[in-house]
């Protein structure tokens, strides 16, 4: 990978031929059926996706967070050039998971424990995972709760007497401490009121300018998802059907999926007619062999119905006949 | 398939008491509307009231629509409960086709529920899940009676296609847990509709939804509101879609409104600083976003229980001015024809020889750079 001045691109998540299926009563459910994408370092990726397609369960997949019922949990994720999933899942959990990759869940403001003063909580990944002792931990959440923008007296204070934008601080705050070189988040602004939301993603944008960490950000929200990326990964389905730059990706989706999902964003500034898709996205227990978009594509043809093979654009890529 | 559309059922079953309206006036005019609930200490002993809607003013005229604009706590859940009639208002009158809300009673109360389609958020947690969409739909015609079988059938029918679920045969016997979001709360527009009514309340009707649903369902709301004649309240706080559905929009801001306009003018020219907060707040798609920070006001919403003396977004205001905003209570000054703002930036007396309005307005929407 290269940028546009010419400096090599060190990618800092390597993810190929990634799958996660499930057994449920009706069947085998695809959930991660194939993804490939790479993260470079010190640059955020939005994955976009409607639900349903997948997205949280390629964030548990890539944290290991895996559920029981787990059918098929295989494919390559190197993170920094070493392959995470050669490990068990103690030695995960040990060197990898919070030590250099932690995560901010869905509904992240619920997640704290309601009988816990948040400073405890906030502090123990740097007990249990960098072995600080617990007044080292809480000096650390401290620094970390300056950074996010957390009043310092609130480490003393119960979830309930925080706002839900400082519950969502304060969890971001947990997933920083351990300075770790990938956060994934996952929706972490949908639960929240618009001021908050563009305070939260503020934040964000000025962390990842002022630390080394990358980010992962899943969400179905698009323009949301405008105010942080430098790539976009648009998933369907289970799988990734398209990566690009966020200039390039915005100003022209390349997929017919990507280019739909972008016609159906409201405006502010009004203009052209909304449009939307029609039709289900397909069942992931028994997902259509080729293109899974093809049932609702308007561009369809012949060639649809072979599975596409990634097609490369320059830095960009898509699996979609049409850019043969 | 019958010809039967979905007019308002028969007259003579649904009031006793048709008052004579005059077909000019608004259909639904909200009237200094106060909504406050008693906090109680110990059970018993007033502690103060929890001021959710303090004084709101609007007319809703026939087949308008009107967005409210605003954040969770502002009070526009229950604005529109009053509206719907569930809840009783402290002071103030919500008049529909002239009558007192709050005054109806037995017959006529049935008669204007049957007026009022209410579209809720949640389309799952709206549907009662032991039912069928058949017999969803049947309940209300039932309770409203509509007693011939074949008239109900037709007019189920009718409203399904309405909501773009044809052929309805298909659809009738499934329960919600077999539709997606987007057919439930297609569902929940069918039943809304089906006693033809005059005005719908819209709770955020889409916001659970995925953005390429979402389209789907205003675009069938609006062809409803259209078609009908209806007058809608769409509530909800995402400034992005109000342009594709209603005409007019008020912004509210603990319990108030802070600014009522011509949705154009509102997303084009905005003039009070809370609505431009929720503009630098909101986004389109652009990869730019990612380069600027964007100005929020600090702090949070206030207390309902205490709310700031004077104008309400005082605290929070980078244009407060000492001694007026955190005193006076602002003025509505009509900036432009329809176009209503309360905040003191726009009196004539206070501003002296400064510019009216908020100054650098551009920049302040656009945000800063990172």
């Amino acid at each position: 990978m290269t940028t546009t001045n010419g400096a090599v691109r060190e990618p800092l998540l390597e993810i190929e031929a990634l799958q996660l299926h499930f057994k449920t009563r009706s069947g085998i459910v695809q959930a991660v059926d194939g993804v490939d994408f790479q993260l470079p370092r010190n640059e955020a990726t939005v994955i976009i996706g409607e639900s349903g397609c997948g997205k949280s369960s390629l964030a548990k997949a890539i944290l290991r967070l895996l559920p029981r019922n787990v059918h098929d949990f295989s494919g390559r994720v190197e993170l920094g050039g070493e392959d995470v999933m050669l490990l068990n899942d103690e030695e995960y959990r040990r060197h990898v998971r919070w030590k250099r990759i932690s995560m901010v869940p869905q509904a992240a403001m619920n997640a704290l424990n309601p009988v816990l003063r948040v400073g405890e909580q906030v502090a123990e990944p740097a007990v249990v995972h960098l072995g600080l002792s617990k007044d080292e931990g809480l000096q650390r959440a401290l620094e970390t709760f300056a950074q996010v923008g957390v009043p310092a007296d609130f480490l003393h204070r119960y979830a309930f007497e925080l706002s839900g934008g400082m519950r969502q601080r304060a969890i971001i705050a947990m997933a920083l401490l351990t300075d770790p070189d990938l956060v994934v988040l996952d929706e972490p602004t949908s639960a929240l009121d618009v001021l908050t939301q563009a305070n939260i993603m503020n934040l964000l944008k000025r962390v990842k300018k002022e630390s080394n960490t990358s980010f992962i950000l899943i969400t179905h929200d698009i323009a949301t998802s405008s105010e942080l990326a430098d790539n976009v990964a648009v998933m369907y389905a289970g799988q990734i059907v398209e990566v690009g730059d966020a200039a390039s990706f915005f100003e022209e989706p390349l997929h017919p999926y990507s280019q739909k999902l972008m016609a159906s964003v409201p405006r502010l500034s009004g203009g052209d007619e909304l449009e939307f898709i029609t039709g289900q996205p397909p069942s992931l227990i028994n997902p259509p062999t080729g293109c899974r978009f093809a049932e609702r594509c308007p561009a369809r043809f012949d060639k649809c119905d072979q599975e596409p093979p990634i097609f490369y654009k320059g830095e960009r890529w898509v699996k979609c006949w049409l850019h043969e | 398939m019958t010809s039967t559309t979905l007019g308002p059922i028969p007259v003579a079953l649904a009031s006793p008491s048709i008052p004579v309206v005059d077909p000019d006036a608004p259909l639904l005019s909200v009237r200094d509307l106060r909504v406050w609930y008693e906090l109680k200490r110990w059970g018993f002993a007033h502690a103060g009231d929890v001021r959710a809607v303090d004084g709101v003013s609007f007319d809703v005229a026939r087949g308008e629509s009107l967005a409210v604009v605003g954040e969770s706590g502002c009070g526009k859940s229950s604005l529109m409960k009053a509206i719907l009639g569930l809840n009783t208002p402290t002071a103030g009158q919500i008049l529909f086709d002239g009558r007192d809300v709050s005054a109806l009673r037995k017959g006529d109360l049935k008669w204007f529920r049957s007026q009022v389609g209410y579209v809720q958020q949640d389309p799952f947690g709206a549907l009662p899940t032991f039912m069928n969409v058949k017999r969803i739909l049947e309940e209300p015609l039932i309770i409203n009676g509509v007693d011939d079988p074949v008239e109900r059938q037709a007019r189920i029918e009718q409203a399904l296609i309405e909501v773009k679920m044809s052929p309805p045969a298909e659809w009738l016997p499934k329960f919600p847990h077999m539709l997606s979001g987007g057919q439930q709360q297609r569902v929940v527009i069918a039943r809304s509709m089906i006693l033809g009514p005059k005005l719908l309340v819209a709770d955020e009707p889409v916001s659970m939804l995925d953005a390429s649903v979402r389209v789907e369902i205003l675009k069938i709301l609006r062809k409803l509101q259209e078609e009908h004649n209806l007058a809608v309240v769409y509530i909800t706080h995402d400034l992005s879609t109000v342009r594709y559905f209603s005409e007019h929009i008020f912004v509210m801001y603990a319990g108030r409104i802070a600014e009522m306009a011509k949705v154009d003018d509102i997303l084009d020219d905005a003039s009070h600083p809370y609505t431009l907060a929720l503009l630098s707040a909101s986004s389109d798609p652009d990869a730019r976003n990612a380069l600027v920070q964007r100005e929020v006001p600090p702090g949070e919403p206030p207390s309902l229980v205490h709310p700031p003396a004077g104008c309400r977004f005082n605290p929070r205001c980078a244009f407060a001015m000492e001694g007026v905003c955190d005193e006076r209570e602002p003025p509505t000054v009509e900036i432009k024809d329809e176009h209503l703002v309360h905040c003191w930036l726009y009196d004539k007396e206070v501003m002296g020889d400064r510019p009216l309005g908020v100054p650098a307005r551009k920049e302040l929407v656009d945000g800063k750079p990172l």
